[in-house]
């Protein structure tokens, strides 16, 4: 056990628990699917004419999903009031700045990230997000090893 | 949306964002040591989170006419599509990169985690470019 969790099993497994109890609780009152990525294209729909961003799907669920973003910064420090400590990342700033830059470009034209797909689409037993899952592990792990051997 | 569906919807939201950062998803680096074989507790995150809600998704529909506070069950849009998986591994390579996606991104900020800003910066414009590619 120690090999494969050097820090620990308890905390992740609690903490995914409670991820599928709060993507549960959005379904069960009010039948919403709690991707995450989705909220980055709507918000455009504030600010942007262009016709991709004013598609129904995303002028009409625009405000729920600030709310659940609002909502995820709370429940994160109500954990950092309770429990927690500050964490400040030591990743270096152009790979949040590229890496997050890649990761919303592909999240967005996939249609759902490690939530939409990973959690939501997994959990209906979706072939194409679990294909989609598949996908993004195997570039991620790919990445991440050619980061570390050669930058 | 009435008001307490926002409710929900925000009790919700925490739930999540409490969940994140119990499983140190909000650090990178424990998302990097994942990806990098060092640490599997990703997969603990991602399969009990996905066991409890395919319990929902599964349960909630048979036992229940409709939501509490809604009209319909929804479901993923999941699009069995070239986009879907070129877009996967295009996620997969950002999120490589910086051991940042988009729900920790946001709950990094409840914890201080101020360079997540410059990751969710990224996402955002990430975004709109797949945006007004895609029209």
């Amino acid at each position: 056990m120690a090999a494969l969790f050097p820090l620990g099993w308890e905390h992740y497994l609690a903490g995914g628990l409670l991820l599928g109890v709060g993507m549960s609780l959005l379904f069960v009152s009010t039948g919403l699917i709690g991707g995450m990525s989705t909220v980055f294209t709507t918000t455009w729909s504030f600010f942007s004419g262009a016709p991709y961003f004013r598609q129904e799907r995303f002028v009409s669920s625009r405000h729920w999903r600030l709310v659940y973003a609002a909502g995820i910064v709370l429940g994160a420090l109500l954990w950092l009031i309770l429990l927690g400590e500050p964490f400040v990342t030591a990743v270096p700033y152009w790979r949040l700045a590229v890496g997050g830059f890649v990761a919303g470009f592909g999240a967005r034209l996939a249609n759902g990230c490690t939530a939409g797909h990973g959690i939501c689409g997994m959990a209906s037993l979706q072939p194409a997000s679990i294909l989609a899952v598949c996908a993004f592990l195997a570039t991620a792990m790919v990445t991440a090893h050619l980061v570390r051997a050669f930058l | 949306m009435s008001y307490r569906a926002l409710a929900f919807v925000l009790v919700s939201g925490m739930l999540f964002g409490f969940g994140l950062a119990l499983s140190t998803m909000v650090e990178p680096e424990v998302v990097l040591s994942f990806l990098l074989w060092k640490d599997m507790g990703l997969l603990l995150v991602l399969g009990g989170a996905v066991v409890v809600t395919f319990a929902a998704y599964h349960l909630a529909p048979r036992v229940m006419k409709k939501p509490v506070a809604g009209e319909s069950f929804g479901r993923h849009p999941s699009e069995m599509a070239v986009r879907t998986l070129a877009g996967a591994a295009i996620f997969g390579v950002g999120w490589g990169l910086c051991g940042v996606c988009p729900g920790p991104a946001i709950a990094g900020l409840g914890i201080g985690n101020w360079p997540m800003l410059i990751a969710l910066a990224g996402l955002v414009l990430g975004a709109y470019v797949q945006g007004r590619i895609a029209q």
